[in-house]
């Protein structure tokens, strides 16, 4: 390098160093904010988004953290969180445990956000998936142990249809019924409600993000029964009829249990295909 | 410390009287304050003028405001907001580019409250002493949130921001936000002279960007009264704003167009020779001076 330069290559230099030194500065902060977001990225299992949330991928980037939805529950269930929260600073939640969602009919969170981040086409809240139930533990869920709680069927605001109660014997006694909560995920919207109200110290009924809750059967599973009855038919062989080793002169008839001899004629008058004198529940040859 | 030094705008106290000399530091203060009280006197007392906060708010459902900042980086991370945001967008950059970009730091930001109090506990205190970190920083840093925006696809920014920390934390419940504003009031205090607004935040840094453009401006119509007193220098926080259209420097006409000028309009009240007043960036006219003899060129 020529004398002359000498005066610009030192505040180029300089220049450059300067440059370096705040890039490098701001380029560390932005890996550290960029890490810390990264934890923040899967929502924490009590926290469940508001109704008509987006998956939490896009909800982060189209929220803008107004809290719009927060002022417009009428229920002050929504909290926008913390800094030491593990989620999205600024980002609308609701804790089921604490206070369930209401699921209003017209849906005012949803209305009051301003970005799309709650999705405006959901105009049914039973529609919603803020969540889903999941009975996470089958040791203290009372109906489990025998009792008839039912607390979280009778809560459920789509009853009947998010929770049912699915009788099977009870193998402990021997005699009983237990009746299962069992959450069905096509109508449960996640709102909490059954978390809530569980009557156990620790909820055994818990509501968490869909990912979390939801299994998945691999694409290449066909449900038998189903592609039956799609198919008109069986699609294997012609159904065999099934073939009991019986006592001499019993017999065996699904739904029917075990007779002796031949089947009474049906009397005339009679329903045909119908047995007379059974409970219509028994009735049919199918189980 | 030895002699008790003057501190600036004493004289103007003299010439104006205290009223006239902290003018717009009372408005100024008035505007922060006013603007937070509405924000809070929803949660507070039930009375629903303003819902939501600095990045987006209603106005008696009727008004949207949206922070053209926070939508930037939601559109760099791929999401593209509806309607009412964009109308709120519109109207908020249109009013900037009215009353000048960085307003916005110094008649609207809640953190600007926190770091004007550390500046003056810093001067009162007698502290001495800055760390280097040039001012275009903060350009760095807002490029570093637009980056990570588009890199993470989440305004990332938002888990860190004071500036909406405070606001946000202010309305619906702070948390360990406290924290963060202690450490910016600390890093003012003793780390830094003017370190955050002036320096870092890349808020600031884009509503200068804002104000390259904006219409209402601090003018020097009597420069040439100027007696090099430096007490507006003393309270600017942007000092560097002043020099180039003070002493017209390269021909600057006598309104300051630096884009980092807040317009916080300290400097027309410090000035005892009224050298200062809010007028457009078109105020290139300098007033003729009486009675003041003209400066020597240097």
């Amino acid at each position: 390098m020529d004398n002359e330069n000498k005066p610009s290559t030192a505040a180029r230099r300089q220049f450059l160093a300067d440059t370096a030194r705040m890039a490098c500065g701001v380029g560390l902060l932005g890996l550290g904010v960029g890490l810390y977001a990264t934890h923040a990225r899967a929502l924490p299992p009590a926290a469940i988004r508001p109704p008509g949330a987006l998956p939490e991928a896009d909800f982060s980037a189209a929220c803008i953290r107004c809290g719009l939805c927060v002022r417009d529950c009428p229920f002050n269930i929504l909290h926008l969180a913390k800094p030491e929260e593990p989620l999205s600073t600024g980002t609308p939640y609701f804790v089921a445990r604490q206070l369930p969602c209401e699921m209003c009919e017209d849906i005012p969170c949803v209305k009051a956000c301003p970005t799309g981040a709650l999705d405006h086409s959901l105009k049914d809240i039973n529609k919603s998936k803020m969540g889903l139930a999941v009975l996470v533990d089958h040791e203290t869920c009372l109906n489990f142990l025998g009792l008839r709680c039912d607390v979280c069927h009778r809560v459920c605001p789509v009853i009947d249809k998010a929770i049912t109660l699915v009788p099977l014997s009870n193998p402990r006694t021997g005699k009983h019924t237990l009746f299962i909560p069992t959450v069905h995920s096509d109508h449960c919207t996640g709102c909490g409600k059954c978390e809530k109200a569980c009557p156990t110290e620790v909820a055994s009924i818990k509501v968490f993000p869909l990912y979390m809750a939801k299994g998945q059967l691999s694409s290449h599973y066909r449900l038998g029964w189903v592609e039956k009855e799609k198919a008109g038919g069986s699609l294997v062989a012609p159904d065999l009829e099934h073939r009991y080793n019986m006592p001499e002169g019993m017999k065996y008839e699904s739904g029917k249990g075990l007779s002796s001899g031949a089947p009474p004629a049906p009397a005339p008058g009679a329903p045909p295909g119908g047995a007379s004198g059974l409970p219509k529940a028994l009735q049919g040859n199918k189980l | 410390m030895s002699a008790t030094p003057v501190r600036p705008g004493a004289d103007a106290i003299v010439a104006k009287g205290w009223l006239a000399a902290h003018k717009w530091l009372i408005l100024r203060r008035s505007s922060q304050f006013g603007i937070l009280m509405l924000f809070l006197v929803g949660p507070w007392f039930g009375l629903w003028i303003v819902k939501g906060n600095l990045n987006f708010s209603y106005t008696l459902n009727f008004l949207p405001l949206t922070d053209p900042y926070i939508i930037l980086q939601s559109l760099l991370a791929r999401q593209i907001p509806e309607k009412l945001v964009l109308t709120g967008m519109v109207i908020v950059l249109l009013l900037y580019l009215l009353v000048g970009g960085r307003s916005y730091c110094s008649w609207v930001c809640p953190v600007n409250l926190l770091t004007d109090f550390a500046y003056w506990l810093r001067v009162r205190l007698g502290l001495k002493g800055s760390a280097h970190i040039s001012r275009p920083t903060r350009y760095w840093m807002l490029a570093m949130t637009l980056v990570a925006a588009a890199v993470t696809g989440s305004i990332v920014w938002e888990m860190l921001n004071p500036v909406s920390m405070m606001h946000r934390g202010l309305i619906f419940g702070l948390g360990l936000g406290w924290a963060v504003l202690l450490a910016v009031f600390l890093f003012d205090l003793f780390v830094m002279r003017h370190g955050w607004c002036g320096h870092l935040c890349p808020v600031g840094a884009f509503y200068s960007l804002v104000g390259k453009l904006s219409l209402t401006r601090v003018a020097l119509p009597a420069r040439d009264a100027c007696n090099d007193c430096m007490d507006c220098f003393a309270v600017c926080p942007e000092p560097q704003v002043i020099r180039p259209a003070l002493k017209a420097i390269a021909g600057t006409p006598p309104v300051i167009l630096e884009a980092n000028c807040t317009n916080c309009g300290r400097c027309i009240d410090v000035c005892s020779k009224n050298v200062f007043a809010f007028g457009t960036r078109f105020n290139t006219t300098v007033a003729p001076v009486t009675g003041v003899p003209q400066a020597a060129p240097k």
